[in-house]
């Protein structure tokens, strides 16, 4: 086991190194200037020159490379050009937003979707669950911005019953995880209906049916924990569909986390800190997929990896 | 010796000795708060840095310079500096400053901040983009190549005079400093802050920054010492950060925002106006604007003015001002109309398609030619772009849309590979109400250098000339040097580098419960709104 995770880890290590590398290239190819983003439109050439050779940005790709490799092994991943402070302070005071509301999210996605799936699997090919898969369709299928939108008019606005945007309090958290809750359900309820219908068809289901164990307890004791694996494995995925998803959800809400952050950036070209927020994006995917891989072999141990 | 104000200072002087005389509103009350929204965070409010319009009008609460602007309107007033004089050159500025006028921390401002505070910002360490306004300083450019780590042109004569010596006149200087960059910062703040001056501002300002949550809000408290006594009369301004305009609007309608600071969204602006009750809360204005296409002179055949004017006569910019619902009027020239020196009975290039027709066959482009156009990719400016776009196809002129980011027409504007561009969301506004401001960098010799943000690349070195003789006379509102700026833009106009499309139109939307003036609402310097002096009712 501690053989495996290290080499997963050596391996995370080099897929982010990977993923700084390819960040650090496009921005440089990028056919715009961070310098003139900074000197502003007024500047004099000198001006421009000068916080050019400041940045270190007059120096070839590989030494700018180097040096932010070597700043980021201690620890330290620059200053941002525009507002001239600490990117790691920048991030850290907005990432316990977004980790709050990846995890209300991936909660509500679960209840919703889990609920879905297992309702559907029990009474597969009925109304109910034709219904239940086309409801799934639609909502995989919803833009995000309309879905919060929505939300907001109905719930925050016209009844009142939750904030209108903002951060805080738990009612603050109500209408943005659910927002990724009902777009991201889908996916769930349609893996946990196939992978349920499956588990309902085997032997050991029959065994305990034939036991005369209540139908409720077969399913939730016995059905449940079987289907549920396909499922682990997909949080892990959706960590990293909601470190890039949940841009828009924070941009509607104002939510303060790392996607406006990013937004922000990149309409400035501030390389740090699109450097700094596609590196802990690349984290959590990277340690999203290692959880999963690590957890399943623990639920199931027929599961092993090597 | 000119002693311009010193009449006005002196009565203030006798009124209330450690104060400035302000001109209160009767109807206002002291107390409460607002809240005002943005979809971005706010970058920075160190001064020497912030040059976005989101900060810019935050900054000016939080510090005070030398000279200012009476609120709402364009015209100069001396600020922390109670009076000044200028020699008969116009080449030393003599600025006596008040008494007992303290930063926030408590400590007295002295002459010593001023000088201080000019070293820093002209310093090339601390990469301002407002450096280059303080060219005519005298040893201006000893700082900005590195040899010199202080100005050789500003000296402290006592505790409340400081004198600064120009190499060059300059008509713009007292506009220069009333400009952020040039607000007077404590150096003792700002080294302990260690680089992060602007996440923690000290100054001598209406309010100061009280609570800053990165991401969420910034909170200014009223600052109790305010030398502008009476004032500000709000206790405190909330910025909430992070609020799309659309949200901030249904905010607005619930009574949880006062100012929306991104403004009415424009897909909810004819519903607004439409409603008298909205519409009644919302306060029209101009501002200091133009939009505009520009034409590169150096690639052909827009090198051939003839096709330069033709482009001009076949822009439809009443269609242009409909597809924004009209906030805009038409522009025929570089200035906006409220911009000193712009000329009036200027009737410009005519709405004329046949004519535009015409001329391109007489340049020897009877089927036209084929062209591009860049344009930032947000919305309306896509739209805008298609109008312009059929306007040119009418008369024969096939320009293929390059809708790309802000920052990558910026750049293409810049190394002079677009052909066109339009510049809605890049368009030029004043950095100070001087005719000047609209010249220099957009149309003039040193801003078609590459990288510059001329981007019609257009340089004639007779009407630079011309433009540097009307900058070096000492009175910048003199009559016969705005002649001369209205001379130099007829004369550009002649030359067609740009199509000025439209000048536009402010719309500031605001709570029912706020007070003050109209023109505090669309204050040309402080945008959205002029904090130090509104007010709420209730």
């Amino acid at each position: 086991m501690a053989a495996l995770i290290f080499r997963r880890l050596i391996q995370s290590a080099l897929i982010l190194l990977g993923v700084s590398f390819i960040t650090f290239f496009l921005l440089y190819v990028l056919p715009a200037d961070p310098v003139r983003q900074i000197a502003g439109r007024s500047a004099t050439p000198q001006t421009v020159a000068n916080i050019r050779e400041q940045l270190g940005l007059d120096q070839p790709f590989v030494v700018q490379y180097a040096r932010y490799l070597a700043g980021l092994f201690h620890g330290d991943m620059g200053r941002s050009y525009l507002q001239k402070t600490d990117v790691t302070a920048l991030i850290m005071a907005r990432l316990p937003a977004s980790l709050l509301l990846m995890a209300a999210g991936i909660a509500a996605e679960l209840v919703i979707g889990l609920t879905m799936g297992v309702i559907a699997a029990i009474w597969r090919g009925r109304v109910v669950d034709n219904s239940l898969m086309m409801t799934s369709f639609v909502t995989v299928s919803a833009p995000q911005f309309v879905v919060a939108l929505l939300l907001l008019y109905v719930f925050a606005v016209k009844l009142g019953w939750f904030p209108i945007g903002g951060y805080g309090t738990p009612a603050h958290l109500v209408l943005p995880a659910l927002t990724l809750g009902i777009l991201g359900s889908g996916w769930y309820a349609r893996i946990m209906r196939s992978s349920m219908i499956e588990v309902l068809r085997a032997d050991f289901i029959r065994t305990a049916r034939a036991k005369g164990l209540a139908r409720r307890r077969v399913i939730l004791r016995h059905a449940l924990p079987n289907a549920i694996l396909p499922v682990i494995a997909m949080i892990g995925i959706d960590i990293g569909i909601f470190m890039g998803g949940i841009v828009v959800v924070e941009g509607v809400f104002g939510w303060p986390g790392i996607g406006q952050l990013a937004w922000q950036a990149i309409q400035r070209i501030d390389i740090p800190i699109i450097m700094g927020v596609t590196l802990v994006s690349a984290c959590a995917i990277v340690l999203g997929n290692l959880l999963a891989d690590l957890v399943v072999p623990l639920i199931d141990p027929r599961i092993r990896i090597r | 010796m000119k002693k311009l104000l010193v009449s006005t200072a002196l009565i203030a002087a006798l009124a209330l000795p450690a104060f400035a005389q302000e001109t209160l509103d009767p109807n206002a009350k002291p107390g409460g708060g607002i809240v005002v929204t943005y979809k971005d965070d706010v970058a920075t409010l160190d001064p020497a840095i912030g040059y976005d319009w989101q900060n810019w009008s935050m900054i000016k609460s939080l510090f005070d310079g030398l000279m200012d602007y009476i609120p709402g309107t364009t015209e100069l007033r001396p600020g922390l500096a109670e009076s000044y004089d200028v020699s008969a050159d116009g080449m030393t500025f003599t600025f006596h400053l008040r008494k007992g006028v303290k930063f926030h921390n408590g400590r007295e401002m002295t002459a010593d901040d001023v000088k201080y505070s000019l070293d820093r910002v002209t310093l090339p360490a601390t990469q301002s983009p407002g450096a280059g306004f303080f060219g005519a300083i005298a040893g201006y450019d000893a700082m900005a190549d590195g040899s010199a780590t202080s100005l050789a042109g500003v000296t402290v004569i006592d505790p409340a005079t400081v004198e600064i010596k120009l190499s060059r006149p300059d008509a713009t200087f007292l506009h220069v400093m009333a400009l952020n960059f040039a607000s007077v910062v404590p150096k003792e703040a700002v080294e302990a802050a260690n680089g992060d001056f602007g996440k923690m501002p000290v100054g001598t300002g209406a309010f100061k920054l009280q609570e800053w949550t990165i991401g969420q809000k910034l909170v200014f408290a009223k600052n109790p010492d305010y030398w502008r006594a009476g004032l500000p009369y709000l206790d405190t301004v909330t910025f909430e950060v992070g609020q799309e305009p659309i949200v901030a609007l249904l905010r607005l309608q619930n009574g949880e925002v006062d100012v929306p600071g991104d403004g009415i969204p424009p897909a909810k602006f004819q519903e607004v106006m439409g409603d008298p009750a909205q519409a009644a809360n919302v306060v029209e204005g101009g501002q200091l604007q133009t939009g505009y296409i520009t034409l590169n002179v150096k690639i052909p055949p827009l090198d051939n003015v003839e096709v330069r004017k033709a482009i001009n006569m076949a822009i439809n910019k009443d269609r242009i001002v409909q597809i924004i619902n009209g906030r805009a009027v038409p522009a025929n020239q570089p200035l906006p109309p409220s911009m000193p020196g712009y000329t009036k009975d200027y009737k410009g290039y005519e709405y004329n398609p046949e004519a535009a027709k015409k001329m391109l066959a007489d340049a020897g482009l009877p089927d036209g030619f084929e062209t591009e156009l860049y344009v930032m990719n947000t919305d309306p400016n896509p739209r805008i772009a298609q109008a312009i776009q059929q306007d040119l196809a009418a008369i024969g002129v096939k320009a293929s849309i390059q809708s790309i980011a802000q920052a990558n027409v910026i750049e293409a504007g810049g190394a002079g590979t677009a052909p066109m561009i339009w510049s809605g969301g890049m368009a030029w506004i004043a950095d100070f109400p001087d005719p000047s401001n609209f010249y220099g960098p957009i149309l003039g010799c040193s801003g078609a250098a590459d990288g510059g943000w001329n981007w019609s690349k257009f340089c004639d070195p007779a009407i630079d000339a011309e433009a540097a003789a009307a900058d070096s006379m000492i009175d910048p509102a003199a009559p016969e040097r705005l002649k001369m700026w209205s001379d130099v833009y007829m004369k550009v106009m002649e030359q067609a580098p740009w199509v000025p499309v439209f000048n536009e139109q402010r719309f500031t939307l605001k709570s029912a419960r706020m007070g003050g003036a109209d023109n505090l609402y669309v204050d040309p310097v402080s945008i959205p709104v002029n904090y130090d002096y509104v007010y709420v009712k209730e």
